[in-house]
């Protein structure tokens, strides 16, 4: 039982308080329910992947977005982490590709460019077709300092490179933002400058 | 009296839960607080950007068992231009992790608070490098380091024409002469140790109006990282990203 009061407890956004209380909803549901909930996280960890071109999930070797001929393959949107690409499709404002990140620099963690996947982003800004690259990293301190660092990467490299507006709340997560204040700060984005 | 008041410099945030976060702060009565800021990650919040890193902010804290709870927050100072340059923000960055590691939770220490909250006004205006590398030096100072730069720390022979500095010894707090320097140590040149005087001196106009090249700039600035690193027995992180 400690055990897995303590397994559940590592995971994100759950305390020991919450751990406890889904262990025990575990223990008192049918036998079936939690082989089906151990059986789906198996299984989900043996098919699931990182897309090799932009780094999101994948259950195979490219993810949906990257397989989908009918997107702009000179527009790239780079984010930090997958679950912001759900929220900036809600918005209805992109048709390009995206680049994940998989974080954001963070000095105090010690994060830095070489953690996350910016070598493969100047890999793909040189061999494909892209014209304009997007940051959308979260309006917070990580964000910008990762935005920063990527504008002064790729503005020499003679491509457009552009950073959501400011309207997005500041302070906040990006995949928490609303679709329409996301699609006017992806309408509203500015040129980045060298 | 549960809920307090206080000034306080964010230092760090991290992610707590779903949508808040826990925000540690130098503040200016009751040293570092850790405090819950509830639902900040919510665009909406009624934070806003208040509790990101380098902001001065005036609070109201619910005081807690292990961990406070930001009740209000209003902006003092926001440093926003730190935020415009990547080599300011992360010079801005390394000041907040040094005062993270040394500073004690609950320990009201309202000189520390004073530097931290002038040192980040001051590189948000002056946007030099100078300032938040005089800041690791005057911190040092203020946790009891003061380093020997006129003689040799460990012969204590003055330095002069005929004794010359030659390396830093962390463990022997100072500048070392040629003959006691075998052991080993950071080679420090004559110019660093110039500027590093003038910085422990609070002469750091001066250096800013004649500033050092940027070799002697980056010397001190390893030096002191170096030191730090010595004193808290931490690495400071950050650092490696200038
Ligand atoms: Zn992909
Ligand atoms: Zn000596």
């Amino acid at each position: 039982m400690q055990t897995l009061i303590d397994e559940l407890g590592r995971l994100p956004g759950i305390g020991p308080k919450s751990a406890q209380r889904i262990a025990y909803y575990l223990l008192k549901s049918p036998a079936e329910d939690a082989n089906r909930l151990a059986g789906s996280i198996t299984e989900a960890k043996a098919r699931v992947t990182w897309c090799q071109r932009c780094f999101s999930i994948a259950e195979g070797e490219l993810c949906a977005y990257c397989q989908d001929d009918r997107r702009d393959s000179t527009s790239l949107c780079v984010v930090e982490e997958p679950r912001d690409i759900v929220a900036i499709e809600r918005t209805h404002e992109f048709n390009g590709r995206y680049h994940v990140l998989q974080g954001a620099i963070s000095p105090i963690e010690g994060i830095g460019p070489e953690q996350l996947r910016v070598k493969e982003l100047l890999r793909r800004v040189e061999s494909e077709e892209v014209k304009e690259v997007i940051l959308a990293t979260n309006p917070n301190i990580e964000g910008e300092a990762t935005a920063m660092y990527l504008g002064r990467l790729l503005t020499p490299l003679g491509i457009k490179v552009t950073r959501l507006a400011s309207g997005l709340p500041v302070g906040g997560d990006l995949e928490y933002a609303d679709e329409v204040t996301l699609g006017r700060a992806f309408e509203g984005r500015r040129e980045v400058e060298a | 009296m549960a809920l307090y008041r206080d000034h306080g410099v964010v230092l760090r945030t991290s992610k707590l839960g779903e949508t808040d976060r826990i925000i540690t702060f130098l503040t200016r009565e009751n040293g570092k607080v850790r405090a819950v800021a509830k639902g900040v990650r919510r665009p909406g919040s009624k934070f806003g950007a208040r509790l990101e890193p380098t902001s001065n902010v005036a609070l109201q804290l619910y005081r807690g068992r292990n961990l406070d709870i930001v009740t209000q927050a209003e902006t003092l100072d926001t440093n926003r231009s730190l935020r415009e340059d990547y080599a300011l923000l992360t010079h801005a960055i390394s000041m907040l992790e040094a005062v993270d590691q040394v500073a004690q939770e609950r320990e009201s220490d309202p000189v520390m608070y004073r530097m931290l909250e002038g040192a980040l006004r001051t590189l948000s205006s002056e946007k030099s490098l100078i300032i938040s590398v005089a800041f690791l030096w005057k911190l040092l100072s203020h946790e009891g380091f003061h380093p020997v730069l006129t003689s040799c720390a460990r012969c204590e022979l003055e330095f002069g024409d005929a004794v010359e500095p030659t390396t830093f010894d962390f463990g022997e707090g100072g500048a070392l002469c040629s003959s006691c320097a075998a052991g080993g140590g950071r080679r420090i040149s004559a110019d660093a140790i110039v500027v590093i005087s003038a910085l422990v001196d609070a002469r750091v106009r001066a250096v800013i109006d004649q500033p050092p090249s940027t070799e002697v700039l980056l010397e001190v600035e390893h030096l002191g990282v170096g030191a730090l690193e010595h004193h808290s027995e931490r690495r400071l992180r950050s650092a490696a990203l200038y």
